[in-house]
C-alpha cells in the first residue's frame, strides 16, 4: 500500500483499463498521465484525489463514492454514471449521458455536455446530486430527472442554442436552471418553466461560486443574468396511472 | 424447466462491455496517407468489439487501375472460386486477378480464399443489357452474392476497396497489410455482433460500387427497410442489418439522384415537431422526403460513416443513441465513436465537436482524385 499522503504519478500509456484501475486502487492520491480511452477510471472508488491528463474513457467515475476526480481535457460518455458522492471536475467538455442516474455528489464541466445530461438523476433526503455545465448541452437534457439540480450557464460562444431539443422530457423531480430567457426552448407540458427569482438564484449561488473558482468565470456577471428555472408540476405525475398509491 | 450447465456464466454474472466502434480519417486536400493511423485509432476502442468482426475501407488505393472496378471476393473454397470465376469471366473483361496479400497471424483464423479482380463489364454483354456500367456491375454483384454458392463480392468500387475479416479490427488491419496502402480516406469498424452471426461476410464495411458503410448500432427498422429496398433489385444476403444502409445509400444517391443532405434527411428524418419549426420552404422539402421515402427511415441507434468517391458523410440517428465525435486539424477531418481514437491519429486538434443527432457531417476532397 502506497503512502496515502504521497501523490503517485501513473503513466497510463498503453495500459489496458483494468490494469490501470488496479494500479489506481493500490495507490492513494494520484496523477494519471497519457490517459487514452481507458474506461471506468475511478469507478466505485472513494477518498482519493485523482487528476487525469489526456482523454479518459467512458464511464469515468461511475459509482464514485467520494473524493475528487479532475480531468485536464475532455471526458467521453457516461461520466459519473450512478455516482453516489464526491466530485468530478472536467476542464473541457463531456460526452453523452453524463450523470446517468447519479444520486449524490457533483459534476462540474467547464464547457459543453452532449445528449441526455443528467438523465434520471435522483435525490433522497440529504443526497442531492448537482451538475453544473458551463457551456451548452445537447438534446434531452434532464430526461426523466427525478431529483437533484442541473445548472447550464450558456457560456459557449459558437452561437448555438443553450440546449437542444426536448429538454426535461419525463421530468418528475428536482430543479433545472438555464442561464437564458429560454424564449426559443420548447418544454414539455408536465413542467413549469419560469423566470428564476432571487430566492431561486440564491439556492444555486454556492454552485455557481464553485464553478467560478474552478474555471475562473465572473461570478457577479453570471448571477446578475436572467435564469429560467424548470420544475415538474407534480412530484408524482404517475400517481394513479397503475394503482392508488 | 431449462437446466443451465454449471460452467456457463448466466446473465448478470458476466459483463461484455462492447458496442461496436467506428473511425474515419480524410484529407480535404486529397493527400494520401497509410493505414497505420486508422489501425492505431481502433486500439483504445478495443473493448467495444468482441473479436467477431473488423474491417476498413480505403479510397484512392488503386491509382494504376483507377478506371477498373476492383472486385474483392471471398470464396469458401476453390470449387466455389471455379464456379464464380466462370461467371466473372463471362461478364467482365479482367485485366488483373490475384490473391489479396495477407499476413499469416494467429489472431486471424478460418480464412476464406480472398481474391481481387480489376475488371470492366464485358463489352457485348454491357451493350446487350442496355445498362450503365455501374448498374451492370451492381447487378452482377447481387447475382454472385445471392446465387453463387460460397462466393461473396464484398467490394466493387473503383480506386477503392473494403478489407474485412473475423477478428479484432487492429488485427484485421495488420492481416491485410493496410500499412502498405495509401488512401485519402480511410474508414474502420470494430464489430460486436448483437443479433446475427460473426462471419467474414458480415463484418463491416458493407460496400457496393463506390459506396461503403461502417455502422455502430442496431437497426430497428431493418425489415421494413429491407422489404422496400428489395423491390428495386437489391438482395440482402449477408445476414446483418448494416447491409441495407449501403443499398439505401446507393438507391437514394445513385438511382434517385438525391444530395447527401437529402439522403441524411431520409434515413435520419427529423421529427414532425422539428420540421414544423423550420422555415416554410425547408419544411415543405422535409415533409416531401419523409412522405415519399417513409420506408427508408432508419430507426434505432446508429452512428455511420458513408464513404464515397471523393468524400465521406458521418451521421447519427436523430435521437443520437450512439456516440460520435468529429475532430479537425489542418487538412484532416477525423470521426470516431470516441475522442480517444481521434487523439491517437492526431493528439493536437484545431477543433473537436459532437454533431447533433441527424446532423450530417459531409467532407469532400477539394480536387477530384
Amino acid at each position: 500500500m502506497a503512502n496515502e499522503n504521497s501523490v503517485k504519478i501513473i503513466d497510463a500509456k498503453s495500459l489496458e483499463f483494468s490494469a490501470l484501475n488496479d494500479i489506481i486502487r493500490e495507490s492513494g492520491d494520484c496523477v494519471i498521465e497519457n490517459a487514452l480511452g481507458q474506461r471506468f477510471i475511478a469507478a466505485g472508488m472513494s477518498y482519493r484525489s485523482i487528476k487525469i491528463k489526456g482523454t479518459p474513457g467512458n464511464a469515468l467515475g461511475a459509482y464514485l463514492n467520494g473524493g475528487t476526480v479532475e480531468v485536464f481535457g475532455n471526458a467521453q460518455d457516461a461520466v459519473g454514471d450512478t455516482m453516489n458522492d464526491g466530485r468530478i471536475i472536467v476542464h473541457g467538455s463531456i460526452g453523452d449521458a453524463a450523470g446517468y442516474a447519479m444520486r449524490g455528489g457533483s459534476i462540474y464541466v467547464k464547457t459543453d455536455a452532449g445528449y441526455r445530461a443528467g438523465i434520471h438523476m435522483k435525490a433522497y433526503r440529504d443526497k442531492i446530486p448537482v451538475m453544473v455545465i458551463g457551456g451548452r448541452t445537447g438534446s434531452f437534457l434532464g430526461e426523466y430527472q427525478a431529483g437533484g439540480v442541473i445548472i447550464v450557464l450558456g457560456l459557449h460562444t459558437d452561437g448555438k442554442p443553450i440546449v437542444g431539443n426536448f429538454p426535461c422530457t419525463g421530468m418528475h423531480g428536482g430543479k433545472l436552471y438555464l442561464r437564458s430567457d429560454c424564449k426559443n426552448v420548447a418544454f414539455p407540458k408536465q413542467v413549469t418553466a419560469k423566470k428564476a427569482d432571487e430566492s431561486d438564484v440564491a439556492e444555486i449561488s454556492g454552485y455557481i461560486k464553485t464553478y467560478c473558482e474552478l474555471f475562473g468565470a465572473d461570478y457577479d456577471a453570471l448571477t446578475d443574468s436572467e435564469f429560467t428555472v424548470v420544475t415538474p408540476d407534480s412530484k408524482n405525475p404517475y400517481k394513479q396511472m397503475y394503482v392508488q398509491n | 424447466m431449462q437446466e443451465y450447465p454449471n460452467n456457463l456464466a448466466r446473465e448478470g454474472e458476466i459483463r461484455i462491455p462492447s458496442g461496436c466502434a467506428i473511425s474515419a480519417a480524410i484529407s480535404r486536400t486529397g493527400r494520401k496517407f497509410s493505414g497505420e493511423g486508422i489501425i492505431g485509432s481502433m486500439i483504445p476502442m478495443h473493448d467495444r468489439s468482441n473479436g467477431l468482426g473488423g474491417g476498413f475501407a480505403a479510397y484512392g488505393i488503386y491509382p494504376d487501375y483507377k478506371d477498373y472496378y476492383a472486385l474483392h471476393v471471398f470464396y469458401d473454397d476453390n470449387s466455389c472460386r471455379t464456379d464464380c470465376e466462370k461467371f466473372l469471366f463471362e461478364h467482365f473483361e479482367i485485366v488483373r486477378s490475384e490473391i489479396i496479400p495477407t499476413r499469416k497471424m494467429p489472431e486471424i483464423t478460418d480464412c476464406p480464399l480472398i481474391w481481387r479482380y480489376f475488371a470492366v463489364p464485358e463489352h457485348n454483354r454491357l451493350m446487350a443489357s442496355q445498362l450503365t456500367p455501374d448498374e451492370f456491375v451492381a447487378r452482377c454483384v447481387t447475382r454472385v452474392n445471392a446465387e453463387i454458392r460460397g462466393s461473396y463480392v464484398f467490394s466493387s468500387g473503383k480506386n477503392m476497396g473494403a478489407f474485412k475479416a473475423v477478428g479484432f479490427p487492429e488485427d484485421v488491419g495488420r492481416f491485410y497489410k493496410l500499412d502498405e496502402y495509401e488512401a485519402y480516406l480511410w474508414t474502420a469498424h470494430g464489430r460486436y455482433p448483437t443479433n446475427t452471426p460473426g462471419w467474414w461476410g458480415g463484418a463491416h464495411p458493407f460496400a457496393l460500387l463506390n459506396y461503403s458503410i461502417v455502422h455502430n448500432g442496431e437497426i430497428s427498422s431493418y425489415d421494413a427497410n429491407r422489404r422496400f429496398i428489395e423491390m428495386f433489385g437489391y438482395k440482402c444476403t449477408l445476414q446483418t442489418d448494416t447491409e441495407v444502409i449501403t443499398y439505401i445509400a446507393d438507391y437514394l444517391l445513385r438511382k434517385q439522384g438525391l444530395t447527401l443532405e437529402e439522403t441524411a434527411s431520409v434515413i435520419a428524418a427529423p421529427f414532425w415537431s422539428t420540421i414544423e419549426k423550420k422555415p416554410p420552404e425547408e419544411a415543405e422539402k422535409l415533409r416531401f422526403l419523409r412522405t415519399v421515402y417513409s420506408s427508408l427511415l432508419v430507426t434505432g441507434p446508429f452512428s455511420i460513416v458513408l464513404g464515397f468517391e471523393g468524400g465521406m458523410m458521418a451521421l447519427n440517428d436523430r435521437l443520437k443513441l450512439r456516440s460520435m465525435v468529429v475532430g479537425e486539424r489542418d487538412d484532416m477531418v477525423y470521426v470516431a465513436s470516441e475522442e480517444a481514437a481521434i487523439r491517437v491519429m492526431e493528439p493536437e486538434l484545431d477543433r473537436l465537436y459532437a454533431p447533433a443527432g441527424g446532423e450530417p457531417v459531409i467532407v469532400r476532397v477539394k480536387e477530384e482524385m
